[in-house]
């Protein structure tokens, strides 16, 4: 780590190329980096804690909330079941086409969140395929609560198996196979041998998920419709009361999700340490 | 080859066939529906639409921040990375946490927040203003959120190779007479040209699709500060699904592609990663 700079013989030119290096990168994180951040949280407390607290606790903020969260329970939960087995299938497998399945699994990540929200709209809106069928039985999915759902689980299907694929790749499968020769079956396997071995980038990737779940703008915002009260996700309300000149109510409401991704962030890196750390023991 | 001679593992079939209906049902059903949508429309509406002035306008917009704020964050993601792989320096890891923020925060909040600093009355705004520099409500300003969202893009992509890097290669180099100039751009930048490549490719890509940290600090005017995702949400505002659908197809066959090109530099990639 500090191979470089605790070399033996650093010149004085090599030494005031490393201070001037090191103050420019850290001056531009400052400055595109940590003042964004940072400028969240003042704002937020522009009316103090009695304005901070008004503002997320309204009923508007209230039920932008609940959505929120019901998008998020709906949306993790299957796409954990669908990344341990995705997971599974291209870790545990070889078969032909398998990295045509791995690259699939981006196409979320590819496409722009507005794209990710008009699909919706293409299959269940009044113009869409299944729109006027729909209408007939008065069903109403997109500009409602069921649209903002789907394209939530749209954008988020990748993240569980995009956190297992790597480390259950690494692991092989010699443990899995040594467990079924001594007679266990296959879901004493998983439960007693695969689980426990990849259990923190599980649930690093179901945090992760959450996260971007509540945070998602772009694909929610095609398929909302924008009715105030009924369906505004948190980063739809966000955006109203900051269009409608209430920045301090925006940037309070704002810092949940920004709390939301500074958590995972932290977690994530803790995470990062304690396994390059176990790494180093480990030699 | 051969996984039912060699593989003794169970759950094969339950999980790809679980996997494929799962990916089908959510993913590619849905998305067929916009190219099954493109072509059950009229070709020439279509034709028009996408090549509408306002369009074009979208496109250069897009296309030119996209791919400066690229080659920016290739820049100063290369000086990030090259600084934590090689530095120690106090607080270097919390220096690390801060790269992945603009992965980690969601796009609209990160949005109003980089208008609220570069607005006229803003904390970085103000300062700009008076030296005759308006960012907010500016293509500047689209530059800029494109800059925040891609930097750990190229960060996360150069930084483990540099770590991986033979620190003996460069040592000889040095003795063999070679300037630390020279050592860097004909020792170091070869080895880490296509980790960059890989970055500054994912952060072009993502740039292309951004829509809630731009929307915010680019204030939509016509012709002027239109991104191309701006524009599909523009036409479905007036109700003319045909037309976002037309403009969406444009993205995606141009989003496809870049996909395709990332995965084969990303196998090269880990090939050399393999190798060395």
């Amino acid at each position: 780590m500090q191979n470089a700079a605790k070399s033996h013989h650093e010149t004085a030119t090599g030494r005031a190329v490393r201070w001037a290096l090191t103050f420019v990168a850290l001056l531009f994180l400052t400055l595109f980096v940590v003042v964004p951040l940072a400028l969240v949280f003042v704002n937020a407390f522009e009316k103090g804690w009695h304005g901070y607290l008004a503002a997320i606790s309204q009923p508007d903020a209230r039920a932008a909330i609940r959505l929120t969260l019901i998008a998020a329970a709906a949306a993790v939960p299957l796409n954990t079941i669908f990344g341990i087995a995705a997971a599974w299938s291209v870790s545990k497998f070889d078969f032909p086409g398998k990295n045509i399945l791995v690259t699939l699994l981006d196409i979320p990540f590819a496409v722009s969140p507005v794209i990710s929200g008009l699909i919706f709209v293409l299959i269940f809106g009044l113009q869409g395929w299944l729109g006027p069928w729909l209408e007939d039985h008065g069903i109403q999915i997109v500009f409602a609560a069921p649209g903002i759902i789907l394209a939530t689980m749209f954008v988020t299907v990748p993240f569980v198996a995009r956190e297992l694929i790597p480390h259950m790749q690494a692991q092989g499968r010699e443990e899995e196979e040594a467990a079924l020769v001594l007679g266990a079956n296959g879901l004493q396997t998983f439960f007693r041998v695969t689980l426990p071995n990849i259990k923190w980038s599980l649930l690093y990737g179901v945090i992760l998920c959450t996260a971007r779940a509540t945070g998602e703008y772009g694909a929610v915002a095609v398929v909302s419709g924008h009715t105030q009260g009924g369906t505004n996700t948190i980063p739809l309300h966000v955006e109203i009361l900051y269009n409608g000149y209430d920045s301090s109510g925006a940037f309070a409401v704002a810092s949940l999700l920004t709390l939301l991704s500074v958590v995972t962030l932290i977690i994530k890196k803790v995470m990062e340490w304690k396994s390059s750390g176990a790494a180093v023991h480990g030699n | 080859m051969g996984r039912k001679r060699n593989n003794i593992l169970p759950g094969f079939g339950l999980s790809t066939g679980f996997t494929l209906t799962y990916l089908s049902l959510f993913i590619l059903i849905p998305l067929s529906a916009v190219f099954l949508k493109t072509a059950t429309e009229n070709w020439a509406d279509m034709w028009k639409t996408v090549t509408s002035p306002r369009l074009i306008a979208s496109y250069k917009l897009t296309l030119g921040a996209s791919f400066l704020s690229a080659l920016i964050n290739a820049f100063f993601g290369l000086l990030v990375a090259w600084v934590l792989a090689r530095y120690a320096f106090p607080g270097k890891r919390i220096v690390d946490a801060i790269v992945d923020i603009p992965f980690a925060l969601p796009t609209a909040v990160a949005g109003i927040s980089l208008t609220a600093l570069y607005a006229p009355n803003g904390w970085f705004g103000r300062y700009l203003n008076a030296i005759g520099i308006q960012v907010a409500y500016t293509r500047v300003g689209v530059l800029i959120a494109l800059m925040f969202v891609g930097l750990p893009f190229v960060v996360r992509n150069v930084q483990p190779v540099l770590e991986d890097l033979d620190l003996e290669i460069e040592e000889a180099a040095r003795s063999l007479g070679a300037t630390r100039w020279q050592t860097f751009s004909r020792v170091i930048v070869p080895t880490i040209l296509p980790s960059l490549l890989t970055g500054f490719s994912l952060a072009f890509a993502r740039a292309l699709g951004e829509y809630g940290s731009v929307v915010f600090i680019s204030g939509n005017r016509v012709f002027q500060t239109e991104i191309t995702a701006f524009m599909i949400m523009n036409k479905l505002d007036q109700h003319d699904v045909p037309g976002a659908t037309a403009i969406a197809s444009v993205m995606l066959v141009v989003s496809f592609l870049l996909l395709l090109g990332i995965n084969l530099l990303q196998a090269r990639t880990r090939r050399y990663m393999e190798t060395t």
